[in-house]
């Protein structure tokens, strides 16, 4: 066992990269292929959950907080090292936990809405996908971010392309996603280079010394372009307002089971990447207080948690609604690390947890009813909670999590931000965050309105409950969601410790 | 102006980035042809490649390999060395921008099969003809 904890870093992100080339060869050669292809994604997702949950606990009990790994052996700033703190393996377990178990709902989703011959191409693309979340997420190298940012993005616009089958939007969608997300990329890459002329380096820890090493910082026009470059790409990449227009269109014409993945990851993702650059990279005493970062960031994120929230309330299609929430709901995220004090960046880490939980338990109970019906319109969700109670009562207990009503997971996450706001004395900022809830409320009442107090109409086509399968998984999310709610010292502790160790690093 | 054009001559392969990406970016806000965005889109990752080849130029520098040149066949140091790390980057990135643009194309191809045209103004129409109550992509 002590080999495999050895090499634990590097097998979290093998593990689904050979995953993927084995699914290929396997539905290749054996027929028929979808229920094994099916078990073998889930076999690797749970396998490589279960790596992620050991690496988790090693950093934990590890006198430092970090654990290190350098790839092929070769050491420190020359090699690519992997390094873990309590941060990554936060967001590790996030990408991992929701990539299995949206795996266990995938097997009746992907059978009704994907070609049977292409399901082993699809998993192995998904494989793919989770191994660049989780190499971006576990790098401590900036070239290998890019890397692997662009071995997730192929295949997240391939998977989404995928969703042709039910409605030919999804073409343009991943095009459209495609030419944001290319832009997005390559302005990273270009912030990386201007990064890599200054300091020669591409390791972020060696980055930030040798970047806080140069006499006049404040004034290095350099820096300030490699800073601006890398908050455009990455606003991008984690649909920050007003960039956040790929986004609705992706998610809704995506296929289930990559709508609910993707929505909990992919963001979350980018929000972890401008959490490292900003303040591994750069140091939150360059990105906050030398240059206002924070001006820019709180900005974006207030009109974020406004606007794309009020696009929700009109929407008609239930996908492109809770799209738009996530956009919105990223506005938090992105406050509390501009605010930059522990209180906020708590509560930013522990909203992309919960957050993830909550939206991706909802995604799936749309796919579900995706699965039944055939349509995720408003109109299908009249009187559906006599016909499918429990997937319904699991979709309206995420709703309430968005609105952040006590004892949900949401509610932990909004009363960190809202006590980071006071403390750091942006008052106005807490009473925005109480009135984009109350839009929440709007879009989440209309939903429970029509799902338990409507009748069902005449003539509406007889449905019965979910498979097992999809009410387990989705279940799984929204049980966690309330059980973090309820219980939320161990995602607020391991948030909080990530949060410190962050603001540790001074120049 | 004298000073601006002799900066510019000096790093004239920096101007021509941004040149390069700046048209090709053009392209894909402007162009309402699908495959003309796609172009747009290569030509905007060219100009990156340009960036961090120039990055890595040493004044006489050479290929960074050992050359055999003395009497004794010995391996002998050929001096200044062109920066071999950032041309490795640019490697890895343009096998990324000839995968993106081959999906892309892939995208396409379905498009026209499914719209029957990748003029960006038709799809729009056809759309909002049969889903008039939605906004469409």
């Amino acid at each position: 066992m002590s080999f495999i904890d050895f090499h634990l870093p590097a097998l979290v992100t093998l593990l689904p990269l050979f995953g993927g080339v084995i699914s290929v060869v396997l539905g290749t050669l054996v027929k028929p292929r979808r229920d094994l292809s099916w078990g073998f994604a889930l076999v690797v997702s749970w396998a490589t959950l279960f790596l992620v949950v050991r690496l988790l606990e090693a950093v934990v009990t590890s006198a430092t907080g970090v654990v290190t790994y350098n790839m092929g052996s070769w050491p420190g700033p020359w090699g690519i090292e992997y390094r873990v703190d309590h941060l990554n393996a936060f967001v590790l377990l996030v990408v991992a936990g929701i990539s299995a178990v949206t795996t266990l709902f995938a097997r009746h989703s992907v059978d009704s809405e994907i070609p049977r011959d292409r399901s082993h191409i699809f998993y192995a693309l998904w494989m793919f996908c989770t191994c660049g979340l989780l190499g971006i997420t576990i790098t401590g190298d900036a070239f290998n971010v890019y890397v692997l940012l662009e071995i997730t993005s192929l295949a997240s616009y391939a998977l989404i392309a995928m969703g042709k089958g039910r409605d030919r939007r999804a073409l343009l969608a991943a095009l459209r996603y495609l030419i944001l997300g290319t832009i997005g990329a390559s302005f990273i890459l270009l912030g990386i280079g201007y990064l890599l002329m200054l300091t020669g380096t591409l390791n972020m820890a060696d980055m930030h010394t040798t970047l806080m090493a140069i006499p006049n910082l404040e004034s290095s026009r350099t820096v300030l372009v490699a800073f601006a470059f890398l908050l455009v790409g990455l606003s991008l990449k984690m649909a920050l307002f007003p960039l956040h227009m790929w986004l609705p269109g992706a998610y809704t014409y995506a296929p289930s089971a990559i709508s609910a993945f993707l929505a909990s990851t992919a963001t979350k993702v980018g929000v972890y990447m401008a959490f490292r650059f900003l303040y591994t990279i750069f140091g939150h005493e360059y990105s906050f207080n030398t240059i206002p970062g924070h001006n820019v960031l709180l900005a974006c994120a207030a009109f974020a948690i406004v606007v794309p929230n009020i696009s929700a309330i009109r929407q008609t299609e239930v996908k492109r609604l809770l799209a738009f929430s996530s956009a919105g709901q990223i506005g938090y995220m992105v406050m509390g690390f501009a605010i930059a004090n522990q209180d906020s960046m708590t509560g930013s880490i522990v909203h992309l947890f919960n957050h993830a939980a909550m939206k991706g338990g909802m995604f799936l109970a749309v796919g579900a009813v995706i699965y039944r019906l055939g349509s995720s319109h408003l109109q299908t969700f009249d009187g559906l909670g006599k016909r499918m109670p429990f997937t319904m009562l699991a979709f309206s207990l995420g709703g309430l999590g968005l609105v952040g009503f006590p004892l949900t997971a949401g509610f932990i996450s909004k009363w960190y931000l809202i006590k980071g706001c006071l403390v750091a004395g942006y008052w106005p900022l807490a009473v925005l965050v109480l009135a984009a809830s109350l839009l929440a409320v709007i879009y989440v009442w209309k939903l429970i309105e029509r799902i338990w107090f409507t009748e069902r109409p005449e003539g509406a086509p007889e449905v019965s409950e979910a498979p097992a399968t999809m009410q387990i998984a989705t279940w799984m999310l929204i049980l966690s969601s309330l059980y973090f709610g309820v219980r939320g010292e161990f995602t607020a502790d391991l948030a909080s410790q990530a949060a410190s160790f962050l603001l540790e690093v001074q120049p | 102006m004298s000073f601006v054009l002799l900066s510019l001559a000096g790093k004239y392969n920096y101007a021509i980035y941004i040149v390069l990406m700046m048209v090709g970016f053009y392209g894909v806000i402007a162009k309402r042809n699908l495959m003309k965005q796609a172009i747009s889109l290569g030509l905007f990752s060219t100009g990156l490649f340009l960036f961090y080849i120039s990055m890595g130029v040493v004044e006489g520098g050479t290929a960074p390999v050992w050359l055999t040149q003395d009497a004794n066949h010995a391996l002998k140091d050929a001096g200044p060395y062109a920066n071999a790390l950032t041309h490795v980057l640019i490697l890895t990135a343009i096998v990324v921008s000839v995968s993106t643009l081959a999906v892309a194309l892939a995208i396409i191809v379905n498009i026209q099969r499914a719209y029957g045209t990748i003029e960006e103004d038709e799809i729009r129409a056809i759309e909002e003809r049969e889903h008039p109550e939605e906004n469409v992509v």
